[in-house]
């Protein structure tokens, strides 16, 4: 391939858009800024597709990594040097047609969605930067620079969730996402820094090469110093995934993700189904080799981190009465599902199967999250409300929006066809040949996925009769947003038929997987149990919900204050790191280091008040002073020194 | 009788304490600066004496003496939009009336 050089111009041209809009966009663009952010992302994703075709036909089955750009910008001594390039391996292919294409559609739906905004420029230039920085992110050749672009994603989440910076929820929550996954990032530097110290370098490539040759001094060298009785090696892999944990949202670095729900809907489907969220998984896969091969203890960590966040994730969800906080649990619940995927996974062959399920699972919830999200904001722009509670009986008003969230659903229950099951299936096949206490846990947490998006289907387009229903009909939105949703409808329906394991392996040969109607029937029937509950319960109204929620009163309260987790951090926050940390620290800085400024001003003061006298104002005075002195030093020179 | 180095220093002495009285006697900020600028071309006399009778072959102190006057024009320049100043707030040139400009 001879144009693979093209690859830089897929994160370039967003950043071009936002380079323009930023700068120029509400002064002489205006309205035309959607169109042209819009169309740079066409032709990103144009060339996405163009690259991705082209790797994925010409390695058939073999797939080699290659470093098609790669520029040096700062280099500190041989072999270690911060790099600019684009890595190009199963994974990124993949996951640049994913950003691309789902940033795309939400660019598109954004046309609608946003149009009359008062900063709608604006509105498109941050969504570009945060393609950019994903796309920057998913091609990184270098550990540093997916680091850079990590905060990048991490600024432009903060500045879309903060997006409507008036309203003083949406400015907490920018903070709150924006300090949490800093916190977990500051893991992930000291990982980089431990990785890259043992290794000698910052290079994915050679990095990965050395830290999983059994052989290499450079292993050795990791696994034999220890710290708190666990080798360096394990220290810096658990940081890394401490980022990836932040990013990606997995208990107990969760809190952000409900509260990220202030921004604009289409946002909520970016940060969720492309960017943001994926990048944890993301990250995970990329150093995949050095976890499996080197620290399988910490690769059963992210198995089990994955897996309770899954759980937690889904019985919380369950409770919600906010629309976009249910699809926010959700999503938690499918990382959580990705998670421990690569968790269970072995490298190579057939062993690596969770990896291949994972990031297939990634590729379908992209598609279908992003097509309920994009759905759950026709219903919020139709009804101008959040709340389950005024909602229903909405699928007459909304006959397009209807049809897709249910494609949508379908998929996230694990229904077959749809593309939800097959990578679903997978996971569990994985999870049950290897870790047969999360492959249980899993099981169960896919029962509930199905019915709490069934309870979020029934309770928005059936329930009650829609016949409080505001006066000003304006239909259900107009082109821009039917169009992605009916594009994401068909990916959601059809992503499952890809037969992913040819593309995407842990070690690049092509894995074939297989399907076991047998192994399938559980899942299966566990979901579509699940989707009948949630008839049962809500397809009409009725007080079945509320003699449910007081009949397990203590766990229901429980799981509607999300576990009170939130109120665990602000006690550990405000009550004990306030008290014991930060007081005694305000104290020494307002008396000891202030004290010690404060000194310093006075007694200058104090000696100056003492001297001025000196400074009367008379010339002649001064001059008196002057020839005296004069008079004495030459003495001193003449009598004195000689 | 030819005058030697020694007529040169005494005039020069005595241009040099006169200047210094005057500094210091005078109340008038001109008179003052004149004082000045006769303490300034004492100190000339004496570089073009000394390198006239005992470096008769060099020419530092007549480098010397050129700088200074240079500098003692523009000083004069500054000095004199001082007290153009001080007698526009003040309508007085007298050095007392400046004493307030302290502290």
């Amino acid at each position: 391939m001879s144009n693979l050089s093209l690859i830089i111009w897929i994160p370039l041209l967003p950043l071009a858009g936002f380079i323009l809009l930023g700068i120029f966009g509400r002064k002489y663009v205006g309205k035309a800024a959607g169109l042209l952010a819009t169309a740079t992302m066409l032709a990103s994703t144009l060339i996405a597709l163009y690259i991705a075709y082209g790797y994925f036909t010409q390695y058939a089955g073999n797939y080699p990594k290659l470093v098609p750009v790669n520029y040096t910008w700062l280099s500190f001594a041989n072999g270690l040097s911060i790099n600019m390039g684009a890595l190009l391996d199963p994974i990124s292919a993949m996951m640049i047609v994913v950003v691309t294409f789902i940033s795309l559609m939400v660019h598109i739906y954004s046309l609608g969605y946003m149009k009359g905004d008062e900063r709608f420029p604006t509105y498109f230039a941050f969504l570009q930067l945060f393609t950019f920085s994903m796309l920057g992110l998913v091609l990184a050749s270098n550990i540093f620079q997916t680091y850079v672009f990590w905060e990048l994603v991490g600024v432009s989440s903060f500045l879309l969730i903060g997006y409507y910076y008036d309203k003083p929820s949406a400015v907490a929550a920018s903070k709150k996402a924006f300090i949490v996954t800093r916190f977990a990032d500051l893991g992930f530097l000291i990982g980089i820094l431990i990785l890259s110290y043992f290794s000698g370098t910052l290079d994915f490539n050679t990095m990965i090469g050395s830290l999983t040759d059994p052989n290499s001094v450079q292993l050795q060298s990791a696994a034999s110093h220890t710290f708190l009785g666990v080798s360096a090696l394990t220290w810096g892999a658990v940081l890394v995934f401490m980022g990836g944990a932040g990013k990606s949202a997995m208990f107990p670095l969760h809190i952000w993700l409900p509260d990220a729900m202030e921004g604009p809907t289409p946002v909520s489907a970016l940060i969720h189904a492309a960017t943001m969220v994926v990048a944890g998984v993301f990250l995970v896969a990329r150093i995949f080799p050095i976890l499996s091969i080197s620290t399988p203890v910490v690769l059963e960590v992210v198995g089990w981190v994955g897996a309770v966040s899954a759980v937690i994730a889904a019985i919380i969800a369950c409770t919600q009465t906010d629309i976009k906080r249910v699809l926010a649990y959700s999503t938690m619940s499918q990382i959580g599902f990705m998670m421990f995927a690569l968790g269970v996974s072995k490298y190579g062959g057939e062993s690596g199967l969770g990896f291949t399920a994972s990031m297939f699972h990634l590729f379908t919830h992209a598609m279908f999250k992003a097509l309920l999200f994009l759905g759950a904001g026709a219903v919020i722009h139709y009804i101008h409300s959040n709340e389950m509670k005024d909602m229903g009986g909405l699928r007459k008003y909304l006959p397009i929006t209807h049809i897709t969230f249910l494609l949508a659903c379908l998929a996230i229950a694990g229904v077959p066809p749809f593309a939800g099951f097959f990578s679903k299936e997978e996971i569990l096949l994985a999870a049950y040949e290897n870790n047969p206490a999360i492959y249980y846990i899993a099981l169960v947490t896919s029962g509930v996925t199905a019915f709490y998006m069934f309870r979020l289907y029934f309770m928005i387009f059936w329930n009650k009769n829609a016949t409080v229903h505001h006066e000003h009909h304006h239909g259900e939105g107009g082109f821009a947003m039917m169009l992605p949703l009916l594009i994401l409808a068909l990916g959601a329906v059809g992503a499952g038929f890809i037969p992913f394991g040819h593309f995407v392996s842990s070690d690049g040969l092509t894995l074939e997987s297989h399907f076991d109607l047998q192994f399938s029937a559980a899942p299966v029937a566990l979901g579509l149990a699940g989707i009948f509950l949630a008839m049962w319960m809500y397809k009409k109204e009725n007080n079945k919900p509320q003699q449910f929620a007081t009949a397990l009163s203590g766990f229901y309260k429980a799981a509607y204050h999300k576990f009170y987790i939130d109120e665990i951090y602000l006690f550990v926050t405000k009550k004990i790191i306030f008290n014991l940390v930060g007081r005694p620290a305000a104290w020494i800085d307002r008396n000891v280091v202030d004290g010690m400024v404060n000194l310093a001003g006075n007694s200058t003061v104090f000696v100056s008040e003492k001297i001025k006298k000196f400074q009367s104002g008379k010339v002649q005075q001064y001059a008196i002073w002057f020839l005296v002195s004069a008079v004495l030093i030459a003495a001193l020179f003449i009598y004195v020194w000689k | 009788m030819q005058p030697g180095l020694f007529h040169i220093l005494f005039i020069s002495t005595t241009l040099f304490f006169l200047g210094v009285y005057g500094f210091f006697t005078r109340r008038n900020l001109i008179t003052m600066l004149m004082s000045l600028e006769l303490i300034l071309n004492s100190v000339n006399l004496n570089f073009i004496a000394f390198n006239k009778y005992l470096w008769p072959g060099q020419m530092e102190g007549l480098f010397f003496t050129v700088f200074i006057i240079a500098i003692a024009a523009a000083e004069a320049a500054v000095a004199i939009a001082i007290i153009i100043n001080l007698y526009r707030s003040h309508r007085s040139i007298d050095v007392e009336s400046a004493e307030e400009m302290k502290y």
